[in-house]
């Protein structure tokens, strides 16, 4: 048999084992409760029975046996009356309202070791005047009765008998049990239908999560989980789950980019090389056209084999890079690296390469190749971009410690990048309409930026009048061994 | 990757330089057979001779047994990957001179490649010109110029230890980095050295510059240490690199 799906949850699950639990301590509850109250009161029949014999061994003192005998008999007849026996020492009933007895019980003094079965006078009318105690037609079966009693031997060897029923006891016992029993049975029932509904709410939440993922998984890539807003803990996974698939969702958008990119912006040069290959089988050809082609499209073939690595080396910085590579950097050598190695070539396109950086160390943890090829990127673009552009075209690079971020600055005085294409310049494969004559693969700025955010730090263009500067921002301590974990 | 790599296998011919004097016995572990084949027959016609391997435990057996003067190893082989082949050879004692050739080529990557015992490491596809210059100045046969403090090529002198450069007895006023670069190329007189090679080993960057950086300094340095003087000592291999070479 298949339980309804609510209570199949883990929360309903949980709930039932809690409630076994619950069930087995109440039991015990009962039963020592019940117990002990029945224990209290055949205590409290005791001591009224031991007060009764004692009221009556004074009146036997008092007015000898015909008194006692009075008083039993008064006493005997009122309603809810204790047992009271009268009985010669061979056992004859003098007087009382017992009628029937079980065998023996009168043989001793004190206490009744345990209860025994009685019968009543007046409980059976017809019987009344037949039956004498230890009458054979009474069997201890017969009589439904259970008593306790305390009995004496007065002076004159005359037996008297006091003893209450032990129905009353017994009864209240049962009432107390009945009671917690439906009691814990309806908490039982209610806890049931709690969980029931408990179980069917969270299910509920469950299934829209499972429908919406369900849709996520059939293609609607931008769907996101429901939260309600009650910040429990299904919002709290739900708005991880999102994150993790605004996450993956990116991801996905820069990877289809890219084969897009990819696709688009190396089609063009593979065409031109098959297209040279071709123009050199056709017609008859000196050797030195031959040469000259073969070497166009080693050239070409070698410059998209770096479009390639720049690719490849993008995505493994944005996959996350191993931190194993990482170490202390001096900002200030790497600058003084970047700037000696450009400074010639910068010269001879009339550029002036200049470095501004303090003159201790500015150490940060990072890859000293990687920020060295990202700034070589940078400072490549700014000489290129400046070179012819202004009356004396200057690049300035430049290091401040600032609170809590090293800034590493390149400023030129060139063309700029304006302002609607800032954002794209960063993207793979821009190269703005302005530069498509330059030389390039269009990645040297996402390079440095893939390189930036690998290092905790951010890439910014801002607008100089005339001129770009291109901004790489470290966070001070320790960026790398954190964006090497993610 | 180099720039303007126009690789011509037939180098020394072709641009009138002497074929390479000391002639090389290669080992080429790589599973590629086409790539092997050429190889073989490139190293072959800059004067070396190359033997092939076609996986790891080969060229394990054969690196062990054979008297070889460089190793080429290939990073993904069959049976035996070509790093454990290099750190399984240096712990059997030989210290033969390993390039590795691998397709992964980031930062992390080579710096795993040398830990394992190799002495370079270069980056597929590669031109051949650039695997040449390197497993030549590998070659420990012509002799370490580690403990020299002066280095000589015709009327040109470098002083190691005073830094100072002369030539024909008249003293040069080098840039740090020049004196650098100068001392690089004539620790490989003789030999091509690429413009990669020049960016690992006096800017200690292994990224490609993208643009003609290391030619406008060395177009320098030559203008300093030729101006004035009628023989060329620096000439450019074309399609290669550098070679520093008196006469």
């Amino acid at each position: 048999m298949r339980l309804p799906a609510a209570m199949r949850t883990t929360a309903a699950r949980l709930s039932a084992l809690y409630l076994i639990l619950f069930a087995v301590f109440a039991l015990i509850l009962v039963f020592y409760v019940t117990s002990l109250s029945g224990r209290m009161l055949v205590a409290q029949t005791q001591e009224t029975i031991v007060e009764e014999v004692q009221g009556l061994a004074s009146a036997y003192q008092r007015g000898g046996l015909p008194l006692l005998v009075r008083v039993v008999e008064r006493r005997a007849r009122q309603p809810g009356a204790n047992l009271y026996l009268i009985a010669d020492p061979n056992g004859r009933v003098l007087s009382g309202n017992v009628q029937a007895l079980q065998p023996g019980v009168l043989d001793a003094v004190g206490w009744t070791e345990r209860p025994f079965a009685y019968q009543r006078y007046g409980e059976n009318e017809a019987e009344r005047q037949a039956s004498r105690i230890g009458d054979e037609d009474v069997a201890p079966g017969d009589m439904p009765h259970q008593a306790l009693a305390h009995i004496i031997r007065l002076p004159n060897q005359m037996i008297l008998l006091v003893g209450r029923d032990l129905g009353e006891p017994e009864r209240f016992r049962k009432v107390i049990r009945n009671s917690l029993m439906a009691a814990l049975g309806l908490m039982g029932l209610g806890a049931l239908l709690i969980w029931y509904f408990v179980g069917r709410q969270a299910l509920r939440r469950i299934d829209r999560m499972a429908q919406a993922s369900r849709r996520i998984m059939g293609g609607d890539l931008a769907g996101r989980l429901p939260v309600t807003g009650e910040g429990d803990e299904f919002d709290r996974l739900s708005e991880n789950l999102n994150a993790m698939l605004a996450r993956i969702g990116a991801l996905n958008e820069g990877l289809r980019q890219v084969s897009d990119n990819v696709a688009h912006d190396l089609k063009t040069p593979l065409t031109r090389i098959r297209n040279r290959a071709e123009a050199a089988l056709t017609g008859r050809k000196r050797t030195s056209e031959y040469r000259e082609a073969l070497e166009q499209t080693i050239a070409e073939s070698d410059q998209l084999i770096r479009t390639f690595n720049a690719i490849l080396m993008i995505s493994r910085l944005e996959a996350g890079y191993s931190a194993e590579t990482t170490g202390p950097v001096d900002l200030v050598a790497t600058v003084a690296d970047v700037t000696e190695l450009y400074e010639p070539a910068a010269e001879e396109v009339g550029v002036a390469l200049e470095s501004e950086t303090p003159q201790q160390p500015v150490t940060i943890s990072g890859n000293r190749e990687l920020i060295g090829q990202a700034l070589s990127n940078v400072v490549d673009n700014a000489i290129k971009y400046s070179a012819g552009q202004a009356e004396a075209p200057k690049v300035v690079v430049s290091l401040k410690a600032e609170a809590g971020e090293a800034v590493l600055s390149v400023e030129d005085n060139g063309q700029g990048i304006p302002e609607e294409d800032r954002v794209r310049a960063t993207e793979r494969f821009v190269r703005l309409e302005a530069s498509r004559s330059q030389p390039g693969s269009g990645l040297g700025l996402s390079l440095a930026k893939a390189v930036m955010t690998f290092h905790g730090g951010r890439l910014e263009l801002a607008s100089r009048e005339p001129g770009l500067a291109v901004r790489m921002i470290f966070p001070d301590k320790t960026p790398s061994a954190a964006a090497g974990k993610e | 990757m180099t720039p303007d790599t126009t690789a011509t296998v037939s180098r020394p011919s072709e641009t009138g330089e002497m074929p390479y004097k000391d002639a090389m016995k290669i080992l080429v572990i790589e599973d590629d057979r086409e790539a092997a084949e050429y190889l073989k027959k490139a190293f072959g016609e800059a004067g070396h001779t190359a033997h092939l391997a076609a996986d790891g435990d080969t060229g394990f057996a054969m690196a062990e047994s054979g008297d070889y003067d460089i190793l080429v190893v290939d990073r993904m082989l069959p049976r035996r990957d070509g790093l454990s082949v290099i750190s399984a050879i240096r712990e059997k004692g030989i210290d033969t001179p390993a390039l590795v050739l691998s397709a992964l080529g980031e930062v992390e990557d080579r710096v795993t490649g040398l830990r394992a015992g190799g002495d370079d490491y270069l980056t597929k596809p590669y031109a051949f010109s650039e695997l040449l210059a390197r497993v030549e100045v590998l070659n420990r046969r012509v002799g370490s110029k580690d403990v020299e403090t002066v280095y000589r090529a015709g009327d040109l002198e470098l002083d190691r230890l005073s830094h100072t450069v002369k030539r024909a007895g008249k003293e040069i006023t080098l840039q740090p980095r020049e004196f650098r670069l100068l001392e690089y190329l004539m620790r490989h007189a003789g030999q091509v050295v690429t413009r990669t090679m020049l960016l690992e080993n006096v800017w200690d960057y292994h990224f490609d510059p993208q643009t003609n950086v290391i030619d406008v300094h060395v177009s320098r340095l030559r203008g300093k240490i030729e101006k004035g003087f009628d023989t060329p000592v620096l000439h450019t291999v074309r399609g290669a690199g550098y070679m520093l070479k008196a006469g």
